[in-house]
């Protein structure tokens, strides 16, 4: 059986059964293969770089990682399948969908706009840049990886820090690193609050920060580097940034 | 505008005597009166030491009165609200205005004619204290009869969350090819919670019937989220038949729901102890917290309208608390236990 792949993504097991039903429906007008479903984002993650989907049908209110974060990651994708969303009713996401003409579906759904939106997705329609983050600016709770046929998570409150590296950002965790292709400057903003810029190329985790140490002062550097909470290396503050540094190690403990 | 003033007529209160058993109620009345008898000595009095003096006799012929007339209320309290308003009106102005007599100390005053004066002065403030009550508390009753029926509404808008709705129809939808029986039972469960949803709440209803309103509620989202959803309950077999408002635990055990096992991956247990403690009722509900879920609307709203109907139904006598222990979110309600069999 040939046909596009398709990924059901969603926490309620008779949620998923109704798409399958009516994906059963659609199947004569317009071939397909269900190639996997999954209860979770993180899980969905998994199968749809497994998987090779070229569509995904997900749920907006799940557990852990919600919708559109999950659309997010798949964004980093070489090849990011179509994204078809599915919601019971959030009135601010439907909002947000109508505002930034992207493509969703109701719950309870429809055969007739399951098969509409499908089309559509066929037809090669693709979410635009920037537009998931405008729908929910929530920071996301995740960093993605994604290889060939996997992607690795890695939980944003376990970041220690955040270093650019030439066109790399790399993701300090502890025990290892990651490497992940987004830009510093983007990642401060998005978390903004999370993590504090110490250096041109250095933000870390504020609720980690217990203090400074002296260190070699130079034309760049003002002397100090932060003491991180699980973290043994010394990270050297910009002189330019001390000043807005320098009041975190206080107030704590 | 006939008809219009019909139908506001029809939602409006029935005018009711205040519970004399009610802490609130009698707290109210005593503040009131003492009130009024310091007002008094104010104005009959010139100084400081006058007005203390004119208090303290005031008050030690007032406060035994006082008491008395209080404690005849609360005994009779059952008998008074089965009158009629008006009569139950007349009746306190009765039992008030011979307790007076009653209680008058005839035997102290000097000489016939002064005390008869003294009788009828008593009498008389006796009668506008009563009559300065029964005003307000008609009037109090009068200012909440709106908060009451509006409260109804809030509550019909805060419960039926359209996610709920909406999640319930599209699981029951699923069934119906593979099956169609439960789809069945399903369907019966929901069409049941919203009968009971739009009747009319302004009386107080057993615990039982609120407990199988949560049953039906549960079961349809034990539909959708399968084993994610455990419940522990634990009723006290005696407290079956006690009356609350209605509506009192299913928004909170959607609440629980909402908040403490749809953010979960993993199963969560939603925790409901309900018992009798000496004269109230105790109910303690308890589900998994999760902190970065409190975003989520809707949670002080149902909580604020719960404790809004339980202050118009119980005034200070009921009490809802909430806190966050261990992890878990707890909610705890004690309120006067009222047997409704």
């Amino acid at each position: 059986m040939s046909g596009m792949r398709l990924v059901i993504v969603d926490d309620e097991r008779p949620a998923r059964d109704r798409l399958r039903e009516l994906l059963e429906d659609c199947r004569s007008e317009l071939p397909h293969v269900v190639a996997g479903e999954a209860a979770n984002g993180i899980e969905g993650l998994q199968l749809a770089a497994s998987t090779g989907a070229e569509v995904v049908l997900v749920d907006i209110q799940m557990p852990e990682m919600s919708g559109i974060e999950f659309a997010r990651h798949l964004q980093l994708f070489e090849t990011p399948p179509a994204v078809i969303f599915v919601t019971a009713h959030d009135q601010y996401a439907v909002q947000a969908f109508e505002v930034n003409a992207v493509d969703y579906l109701t719950k309870p759904v429809r055969a007739v706009r399951l098969l509409a939106a499908l089309k559509k997705a066929v037809s090669g329609a693709r979410l635009a840049r920037g537009v998931l983050e405008r729908i929910d600016p929530q920071p996301r709770r995740h960093l993605s990886i994604a290889e060939r046929g996997r992607v690795t998570l890695v939980p944003v409150s376990e970041i220690l820090y955040l270093r650019a590296e030439q066109k790399y950002v790399i993701v300090r965790v502890a025990g290892r690193e990651h490497l992940v292709e987004e830009s510093l400057t983007q990642l401060e903003q998005e978390f903004a609050g999370l993590f504090v810029r110490i250096h041109r190329s250095c933000l870390v985790a504020q609720r980690l920060v217990r203090g400074f140490e002296r260190g070699i002062e130079s034309d760049a550097e003002a002397g100090w580097s932060v003491v991180l909470e699980g973290c043994e290396e010394k990270l050297p503050v910009s002189r330019r940034q001390w000043p807005v540094v320098k009041s975190l190690g206080k107030g704590r403990r | 505008m006939r008809a219009k003033v019909q139908s506001i007529r029809q939602n409006a209160l029935p005018d009711a005597l205040p519970d004399f058993r009610n802490l609130g109620v009698m707290s109210r009345v005593l503040l009131a009166v003492n009130g009024l008898a310091l007002l008094f000595a104010l104005v009959r009095s010139n100084d400081i030491a006058g007005f203390t003096n004119a208090f303290a006799e005031i008050a030690g012929r007032l406060e035994p009165l006082l008491l008395s007339v209080m404690i005849v209320l609360y005994t009779m309290s059952g008998l008074l609200h089965r009158f009629a308003y008006h009569y139950g009106v007349l009746s306190i102005f009765v039992i008030v205005l011979a307790m007076t007599t009653a209680l008058f100390p005839f035997e102290i005053m000097p000489g016939g004619s002064n005390g008869w004066r003294e009788l009828a002065w008593n009498l008389t403030c006796a009668a506008l204290a009563t009559g300065t009550l029964e005003r307000y508390f008609h009037l109090r009753n009068r200012a909440f009869s709106p908060a009451v029926s509006e409260s109804r509404l809030q509550a019909l808008q805060a419960r039926i969350r359209p996610h709920f709705l909406f999640n319930s129809l599209n699981a029951v939808l699923s069934l119906i090819r593979r099956d169609p029986k439960r789809a069945e039972a399903a369907l019966e469960d929901l069409a049941e919670m919203f009968r009971t949803v739009m009747a009319d709440n302004r009386e107080l209803i057993t615990l039982s019937d609120e407990l199988s309103l949560c049953r039906q509620y549960l079961n349809l989202e034990q539909l959708r989220l399968g084993e994610r959803l455990q419940v522990a309950w634990q009723v006290e077999p005696a407290v079956e038949q006690a009356l609350v408002p209605p509506m009192l635990l299913q928004p909170l055990v959607e609440n629980a729901v909402y908040h403490g096992i749809e953010p979960g991956i993993a199963p969560g247990v939603i925790e409901v102890r309900i018992g009798r403690q000496d004269k109230y009722l105790a109910l303690h509900l308890s589900n998994p917290y999760h902190e970065e879920h409190q975003h989520r609307q809707g949670n002080r709203m149902a909580l604020a309208n719960i404790a809004e109907r339980l202050q118009l139904h119980f005034d200070v006598e009921a009490s809802l608390r909430t806190g966050t222990v261990n992890g878990r979110y707890e909610i705890d309600i004690l309120m006067p236990f009222r047997d409704g069999s």
